[in-house]
């Protein structure tokens, strides 16, 4: 088991407004710089991950702590013998953050949701680099991310991630009887491990069958 | 000899690592090692065994994740006997001559306490109490609560362990590299209210090593009045080829912990990653240390969820206006449960400045122990100050005081015997610092020696129940000067006597001096002047109140509190003297018309652009010359119109919109306030709620602002609500719509169930579902009305469904 405590990732305020929802990537008119200000001190960046064997047969992957059918997560994986299996989470600061202004400006708290999640997935973009670039000394590439919920990976899978990296007592982060992550900026994931050049990213949505989700990045 | 008296005189050595040696022996990833106490009793018994031959005094049986979450009760109730046998068996075989004890293991139950997860503060506290009611009947020596990354979870553990048993009670938590809690909290914070609640022990375990965490150690040993514990990694984890290695060698750890044994520490183990090596080297190291004593601490402290307050320090501003005395507009708010109303005065005061909330939801025809329990958890859930629990109905106390994240301030207890036995135990049980007002049963003394014989009374009754003095502050009470022109002085006298003679510190409801004065801000001012000079350590006061916060800052100067007056520069710099105080308002700044434009369409453009400061202040302006409710429907409804179908036609987005909500909200709010009565013409009402098991509101958050703007009277149920309480809702309040959210897949089906009972219960009501997961199909098929694609659909949804029923 290793835990890092990395430190934040700079902001993409294109993909906060992503998040938003602003299609058209303008900040005009918004509070972006208030908000961004008002995350002083309040995040607390944890992420706990493992190596663990991989094997494949047809759509069934098992990880050694589990077996789970996914075609999507399988085809992801395919030609790897190992995954790296990650839990990340900004920490509850954030989710205070967000009740606090709910109460007494909801668009404001609607753009420090956005700006949550923004901060974990550059948080998880930022860790995957880091070890993409400590396997390539060993010829090793990290594919992209896969999270349950993605495609035909079941949610409850998170379950299975959860018991295998002892997420509560690493990093505090705790999973509902509804699979829902507190906190609530968090993600978990699965990334094959290839011995070739990764193959060329499409994005992390590329994998995806939802072509029509608003949060759709455009590649 | 027990455990209590070893701990008195000795340094308690306790045990290392448990998971990483099961796993040499086998363990899975994944697998719950409180089974092996059943399974494999041989490989716990060796390890434990181990570590009493490696010299410990203490090992913690194998029940770390052994509580009814995680294990049926048939199962529970074997694995901790087998457990505790199997530690007193290690203990009995091990030829190691030290005392031996053996405590039960308690760590994280796996689930995040509400708001911010689903499981129930009392939930908590029943499942740790069955764990707790079975190692107590197994016969351990001690409870060892540990690896707490939450202080609320810390806090309901422990509760359950004083309730259920006698055994001494010892609390580790588990810090980041931040020195924080997961949930946030200080060292300092943890240690007041752990003792405040009765733990034999506290400190720290798990999480990094023992370098790492040599600040937060020693910021333990600075704060408490009981033994201190340190059982840290052997440095952090990292795999190497395959194996889950530590960096920390047992010389190292030995070498750095045996330091911080000196320093102070009382009990020292190791946690992840450590073996009866890194013991056996520990044990060796702090061979002839001899054991520091423990100091009491005289420091007055209350904390929240994330930090302490020492009083004395600098004078502490308690803010008063979470109160509904005098207040017609704060009553009604109480009667409607409008928490939101209670929210925002709490968060203005901490803005203003405020150090410790007094919140007070005490009034006539009011369910004041429910109201006040509700009103702390809303309260703590967004914001961190410490709070002060006002009330004089000591089931309301009590209820408050248990759910409360901290160690609260307590107002108040008297000196009339009944108020002595309904409070004191309750501060002795859940700790506190309580307010003791200086009257009895013949009433106030009208001199300051009165008062003061009073006090002492009081201070002997706390003393007696165990609360020690540090946690007894009294308030002399401020009277009349009107009615009497002694009373400024006997107040001032009675605390000057507080201060010096009993050695406790102060607190002062300050305003009712100025009772049927002009100009009370003035005489309030005056006199909070005065106590601060007579060593008032709190003003409960209002701290939106420039003339009170500006004495408080001018008194900080004048006494030296102040390093070159910077504070005070600073505060009066953004709180400049003028003598037309409207002429310094900012709102004269940045205005959203043009010179020349009509205030009305003013209003209009500020509403579409989302600025509600202008909006409100364009509203106040129009009002001069226009009806209030001409106003709404041909200015704010229109603007509202405009940039909904925009959102709708992809020209702007949802912050857009949700901001030009909001400032029409704003505008709305003076016009409403220009009304007589305060009184519109409500549309229908609409329950909204996300549904059971889910946490995730913000969707719902958006359709309440929009709704709310276009006039329906929305009554929020707010997360994780279950179909029994919005059925409820509906039939209570009649009302023809209910929109329900959910975000994922795994939560639909109590949303599926919600409908189904409000299909029974409520067969007049319309639904309309939304959230990420659902579709115009999906909604159909769990038997929903109408699908919200997003939150303006659901306006349009309700509109329609309100002309189809003034039509029929």
């Amino acid at each position: 088991m290793n835990v890092a405590f990395p430190a934040e990732p700079p902001v993409s305020r294109r993909e906060v407004l992503r998040y938003a929802g602003c299609r058209n990537g303008e900040a005009q008119g918004l509070p972006l710089d208030e908000c961004l200000l008002l995350l002083k001190d309040h995040l607390s960046c944890r992420v706990v991950w493992e190596i663990f064997p991989l094997s494949l047969e047809g759509d069934v992957v098992d990880l050694g702590f589990a077996r789970v059918a996914s075609a999507k997560l399988s085809s992801a994986l395919s030609g790897c013998r190992q995954a790296l299996v990650f839990a990340a989470t900004v920490g509850l600061g954030m989710d205070r953050l967000i009740a606090r202004y709910e109460r007494v400006s909801p668009a404001t708290a609607l753009l420090l949701h956005a700006i949550g999640a923004e901060r974990i997935e550059s948080l998880c973009d930022a860790f995957c680099r880091e070890r993409d670039e400590a396997l390539s000394p060993s010829g090793l590439a990290l594919r992209p991310r896969f999270s349950p919920g993605y495609g035909d990976l079941p949610l409850s899978f998170q379950r299975d991630i959860f018991r295998a990296l002892e997420c509560e007592k690493r990093i505090g982060l705790t999973l509902t009887d509804t699979l829902l992550m507190s906190p609530s900026k968090s993600v978990t994931a699965i990334a094959g491990i290839s011995p070739c050049p990764a193959q060329p990213a499409g994005g992390r949505c590329a994998a995806c069958g939802k072509p029509d989700c608003a949060f759709r990045q455009q590649s | 000899m027990d455990f209590t008296s070893f701990l008195k005189n000795n340094i308690v050595m306790l045990d290392g690592g448990m998971g990483s040696l099961l796993q040499a022996r086998g363990l899975a990833a994944g697998e719950a090692p409180e089974r092996w106490n059943l399974t494999r009793p041989g490989d716990i018994l060796a390890v434990q065994r181990a570590y009493f031959d490696a010299g410990s005094n203490l090992v913690i049986a194998n029940t770390f994740g052994a509580n009814p979450l995680r294990f049926s009760e048939e199962e529970l109730s074997r694995i901790i006997p087998a457990a505790v046998a199997i530690a007193r068996q290690a203990a009995a075989e091990s030829l190691g001559s030290q005392e031996k004890f053996v405590a039960l293991d308690v760590g994280p139950c796996g689930q995040l306490l509400a708001p911010y997860g689903t499981l129930g503060f009392e939930e908590a506290v029943r499942l740790f109490s069955r764990a707790v009611a079975l190692g107590a009947a197994a016969g351990v020596d001690c409870i060892f609560i540990e690896t707490m990354n939450d202080s609320y979870e810390t806090k309901a553990a422990l509760l359950a362990a004083k309730e259920t048993c006698d055994l001494p009670v010892i609390v580790s938590n588990a810090y980041g590299e931040d020195g924080k809690l997961m949930t946030g909290a200080s060292p300092e914070a943890m240690v007041a209210m752990l003792e405040g609640m009765g733990a034999a022990a506290v400190g720290v375990n798990c999480s990094l090593g023992p370098d790492a965490l040599a600040p937060v150690v020693r910021r333990y040993l600075s704060a408490a009045s009981v033994p201190v514990l340190l059982k840290p990694n052997a440095g952090l984890p990292r795999v190497e080829d395959g194996r889950t290695v530590y960096d920390v060698t047992p010389d190292a750890f030995a070498a750095s912990v045996s330091e911080l044994v000196r320093e102070g520490v009382r009990l020292c183990g190791g946690c992840c990653g450590t073996t009866p090596e890194y013991i056996a080297a520990l044990r060796a190291g702090i061979a002839g240390i001899q054991p520091v004593p423990v100091e009491p601490k005289d420091t007055t402290v209350v904390s929240s969820y994330t930090h302490a307050l020492t009083f004395g320090k600098r004078p502490l501003v308690i803010g008063e206006r979470i109160n509904p005395t005098g207040k017609k507009r704060f009553r009604q708010a109480l009667a409607e449960r409008d928490m939101g109303y209670l929210l925002f005065e709490g968060i203005r005061q901490q803005e203003a400045g405020a150090d410790i909330l007094d919140v007070n939801v005490g009034a006539p025809g009011i369910d004041e122990p429910a109201l006040l329990e509700e009103s702390v958890r809303e309260i703590q859930a967004v914001l961190d100050l410490p709070l002060c629990i006002d009330t004089s109905d000591p089931a309301a106390m009590e209820r408050a005081m248990r759910l409360y994240n901290g160690k609260p301030l307590v107002n108040s207890v008297n000196g009339k015997p009944e108020s002595l036995e309904a409070v004191l135990p309750l501060v002795a049980k859940y700790g506190g610092v309580v307010i003791g007002l200086t009257l009895d049963e013949n009433g106030i003394p009208p001199t300051a020696q009165g008062r003061l014989a009073v006090a002492r009374r009081i201070l002997e009754a706390a003393q007696r129940y165990g609360i020690p003095r540090k946690n007894v502050i009294f308030d002399t009470l401020t009277m009349t000067v009107s009615a009497a022109s002694d009373a400024a002085a006997v107040t001032l006298d009675s605390l000057e006597g507080v201060r010096r003679e009993l050695g406790c510190h102060t607190s002062l409801g300050v305003s009712n001096i100025s009772f049927g004065l002009p100009a009370r801000d003035r005489v309030n001012a005056a006199f909070f002047t005065l106590a601060l000079a007579r060593g008032l350590s709190a003003g409960i006061i209002n701290p939106l109140s420039e003339s009170m916060m500006g004495a408080l800052r001018a008194y900080c100067a004048l006494s030296g509190l102040d390093e070159s007056c910077l504070d005070y520069v600073a505060w009066s710099q953004a709180h400049p003297l003028t003598a037309g105080a409207e002429a310094a308002k900012p709102a004269a700044a940045g205005h959203a018309a043009a010179a020349g434009e009509e205030p009305v369409s003013a209003l209009r453009r500020a509403i579409e652009r989302g600025l509600t400061r202008d909006a409100a202040r364009l509203a106040a302006e129009a009002l001069q010359t226009r009806e209030p409710l001409s106003l709404i429907s041909e200015e704010v409804i229109p603007a509202l119109n405009d940039v909904g179908e925009g959102f709708e036609k992809g020209r702007i987005f949802l912050p857009q919109l949700m901001m030009a909500a909001e400032a029409a909200g704003s505008a709305c709010a003076e016009i409403k306030a220009a009304l007589k009565g305060g009184k519109t013409a409500s549309r229908s009402a609409f329950v909204l709620a996300t549904v059971q098991g889910d946490i995730h509101d913000i969707g719902k958050n958006i359709v309440r602002l929009l709704l709310e703007n276009y006039g329906f009277a929305v009554n929020d149920l707010g997360k994780d609500v279950p179909p029994e309480t919005v059925a409820e809702a509906v039939v209570r309040l009649h009302a023809p719509l209910c929109g329900l959210s959910a975000l994922m897949t795994t939560t639909v089906p109590a949303m599926e169930e919600t409908i189904r009972l409000l299909r029974q219960r409520a067969p007049w009501c319309r639904i309309v579902v939304g959230g990420a997961v659902l579709t115009e199909e999906y909604a159909r098929a769990i038997g929903a009305d109408a699908y919200g694609r997003d939150a303006m659909a659901t306006v349009r949804y309700a509109e329609q469904v309100e002309a189809e029923l003034s039509a029929g």
